[in-house]
């Protein structure tokens, strides 16, 4: 349906709902190489205007990517429950906005993480492009989603990690040594995650076999995981593997999960193998997804109806409509992984976490984010410090950290498992309550509460330490 | 658990010096406070700087006319490099009006900025050398030099110059260790809209710590060889031709 919204005497039309969500998208670079960008500030704002007045519930009748040709479509639709939409079934797009920002001043968590499955992923990206970052922190912060397997995870006042201990050729004994440098700083309760150099089954088996080893060595209220392919998993699985988490990276189209090699049927047979272990203590939440901005384009698989281009920031939303189905224990974004092309700067890619941790959350997801940057986009150190903290203010459920901020595996920077501590200590966060005791058992803490600054000769550091030269 | 803190401290002066010799990655870092401590942030900062200053320093024609020898120079259509990072599709474009004289040759040989035009400063000319030594009975076009590149322009390139094959040598993506890394990409048949499945690849030329020119060009020769007699490159011919080395 043709719409058409005036700003500054200008009047700008927009033909379908693909190109008014895109040009009332904040300026990133992959939705101008996608050519779906607002050719000006004022078309923008324009785009923004008509947007904010647009029913919620038009996109229950009117879709961005077809019903018929799009699984995610159908799975969104289909299980759309409108009960949970009824408190918010009559307002627009911007109504919604300021109704979400009062309950949030309000503290009212109960108001916004009750919506989750009466909204769809197009309602919550739409509702984003109306919002400044502070907006995204303000509500972020009050979408509660509580999940668990061996730790509990997005309680109140709590930040987790993912300790993320990659090696070039998954060497054993340099993935363990970045394990004990992790564990030491306290991080690893969300996951202790490794992205293996090749999906092997045999060096995923191998990897899991190691981490589950320390893991139960000492006692740690943690899962592993190692993020091969779902159909990597699956042959891990039979194998007899202990596996806690399947992980897999999702998109927001078919076509995209296409690409990936994932179909939905794939992700439902894997869950159910992941659950049938009953590896969970506190939790019976087994699966781990990852998504990111741009992920759709870079795979031509980014076309809405008409063949017309979906603004990349939809298609992540959607993205989360395909990983809420499936009861994650954590989702994150990789927020400045892909590169300049997608997300150029500090300023796209702060946004572009803020929106992503924002609508995974409104969805109903346990939301985290990777922090990260690659050398040839205009991003560093500072950008992510910002980013770190403004998440940590939102109520992120974990961030990733990798030693020394430096990925040497993926040969990208994410963040140091120092700038975890900072980040919690800044901003008055803990641990998964369960990881945190753990801690304290082994010595970690101080009187404070906070994780120590260790000497080698500590009993903590003695221990772990003889994990890595074993 | 009580079992597991009493066990002993590993041998030698700096007990942390198990971690570090287990790995690259920057374990053992310490802190100051919640914070990594001065000289580690500093030496971080030293990795990315070069990573940065690889990809943003021009590349310099003149600097490389000495050792690389005669080259026509071609532009892409991205005319600076905020764009170039911005639009892959235009790094993969010529310039409007750029025109190559037609060579009919067996080869051209593109060698191309990227992403560290640091990388093509330090090892375009060896890798170009050692590589055109092995292959004696081939026709080569006159090299070309290309600003703000990808891979794919070669397939303009090696079409204007009538090449039935094009290799491009181009800077890779700069990490913080390896800021100076050559890949080498080859195109049987090259013309636009070639699919990247459609290519073989050799990276991390950098000697002394990745592949040697020698390595490389062995490799690239073995390449050129078998896609001749298949007349196709990429995964066909991965899957039916010789084992590559890998790294």
């Amino acid at each position: 349906m043709r719409r058409r919204g005036t700003v500054g005497g200008r009047t700008y039309e927009f033909p379908t709902l693909v190109e008014l969500m895109a040009r009332a998208t904040p300026l990133r670079s992959g939705d101008v190489l996608a050519g779906c960008a607002a050719e000006s500030a004022a078309e923008r704002v324009a785009a923004q205007t008509v947007l904010a007045d647009l029913p919620l519930a038009t996109f229950l009748d009117e879709q961005v990517v077809g019903y018929d040709e799009d699984d995610v479509t159908r799975l969104v639709l289909d299980t759309h429950d409108p009960v949970a939409f009824a408190p918010v079934a009559s307002l627009t797009v911007g109504e919604f906005r300021d109704r979400l920002l009062a309950w949030a001043a309000a503290g009212d968590e109960t108001s916004i993480s009750g919506l989750a499955p009466g909204l769809t992923p197009e309602m919550v990206a739409a509702t984003s492009k109306l919002m400044r970052n502070a907006d995204l922190v303000a509500v972020g912060r009050r979408a509660r989603v509580v999940t668990g397997l061996r730790s509990t995870l997005g309680l109140a006042g709590r930040l987790a990690s993912r300790l993320q201990p990659n090696h070039p050729t998954d060497d054993p004994l340099g993935v363990t040594a970045s394990i004990v440098d992790g564990l030491l700083q306290g991080c690893g309760d969300a996951v202790i995650g490794i992205n293996p150099a090749t999906d092997s089954p045999a060096r995923t088996l191998a990897l899991l076999q190691l981490v589950d080893e320390v893991i139960g060595r000492y006692g740690i209220p943690t899962q592993s995981c190692v993020l091969a392919h779902v159909t990597t998993t699956l042959r891990a699985l039979e194998a007899g593997a202990p596996v806690d988490l399947v992980f897999q990276s999702v998109a927001g189209t078919q076509p995209a999960n296409r690409g990936f090699g994932v179909t939905l049927d794939l992700l439902t047979e894997a869950r159910a193998g992941a659950l049938a272990l009953g590896r969970g203590t506190v939790g019976s939440n087994v699966t781990y997804f990852e998504t990111g901005q741009g992920s759709a384009l870079s795979a031509d698989a980014h076309r809405g109806i008409g063949g017309r281009p979906v603004d990349q920031q939809t298609l992540e939303a959607r993205a989360y409509g395909v990983a809420r189905h499936f009861d994650p224990l954590i989702v994150n974004t990789v927020v400045g992984f892909i590169g300049p092309e997608y997300l150029y700067d500090g300023k796209q890619v702060l946004r572009a976490g803020l929106e992503d941790h924002f609508c995974g959350k409104l969805l109903g997801l346990p939301m985290g984010v990777d922090v990260c940057y690659t050398n040839h986009a205009e991003v560093d150190e500072d950008d992510m410090d910002s980013l770190m903290l403004l998440l940590g203010a939102a109520g992120c459920t974990f961030l990733i950290a990798v030693p020394g901020m430096d990925d040497v595996m993926l040969h990208y920077q994410s963040l140091a498992f120092s700038d975890v501590l900072t980040t919690r200590s800044v901003l008055g966060l803990r641990p998964a309550p369960e990881f945190e005791a753990w801690l304290a058992r082994m010595d970690l803490l101080d009187d404070a509460g906070r994780v120590r600054e260790l000497s080698a000769d500590a009993p903590a550091a003695r221990a772990l330490l003889a994990a890595a030269s074993a | 658990m009580s079992s597991a803190l009493d066990a002993p401290l590993p041998p030698g002066d700096d007990p942390w010096a198990v971690l570090r010799a287990a790995t690259r990655a920057r374990v053992a870092l310490g802190r100051a406070g919640d914070a990594l401590p001065t000289a580690r942030e500093l030496e971080f900062r030293a990795a990315h700087a070069a990573a940065r200053d690889a990809v943003h320093q021009p590349l310099d024609a003149d600097r490389l006319r000495p050792t690389l020898g005669d080259f026509l120079e071609v532009h892409s259509a991205a005319p600076d490099r905020a764009t170039y990072l911005q639009r892959p599709d235009l790094g993969r474009q010529l310039a409007e009006g750029t025109s190559l004289p037609r060579a009919d040759t067996d080869l051209a040989v593109v060698v191309a900025d990227g992403l560290s035009p640091r990388a093509v400063h330090e090892h375009a000319a060896g890798l170009v050398t050692a590589l055109v030594e092995r292959l004696p009975g081939w026709s080569v076009a006159p090299l070309v030099l290309a600003h703000q590149a990808r891979v794919a322009l070669g397939d303009a390139v090696g079409e204007a110059l009538g090449a039935r094959a094009v290799v491009v040598l181009i800077g890779e993506r700069p990490g913080l260790s390896s800021a100076d890394s050559l890949g080498v990409y080859l195109t049987w048949d090259p013309r636009p809209g070639r699919a990247d499945s459609e290519r073989n690849c050799v990276s991390n030329v950098r000697p002394p710590h990745g592949l040697s020119y020698a390595q490389a060009a062995d490799t690239v020769a073995a390449l050129l060889g078998a896609a001749r007699e298949l007349g196709a490159s990429g995964v066909v011919l991965k899957d039916e031709g010789p084992a590559l080395p890998t790294g």
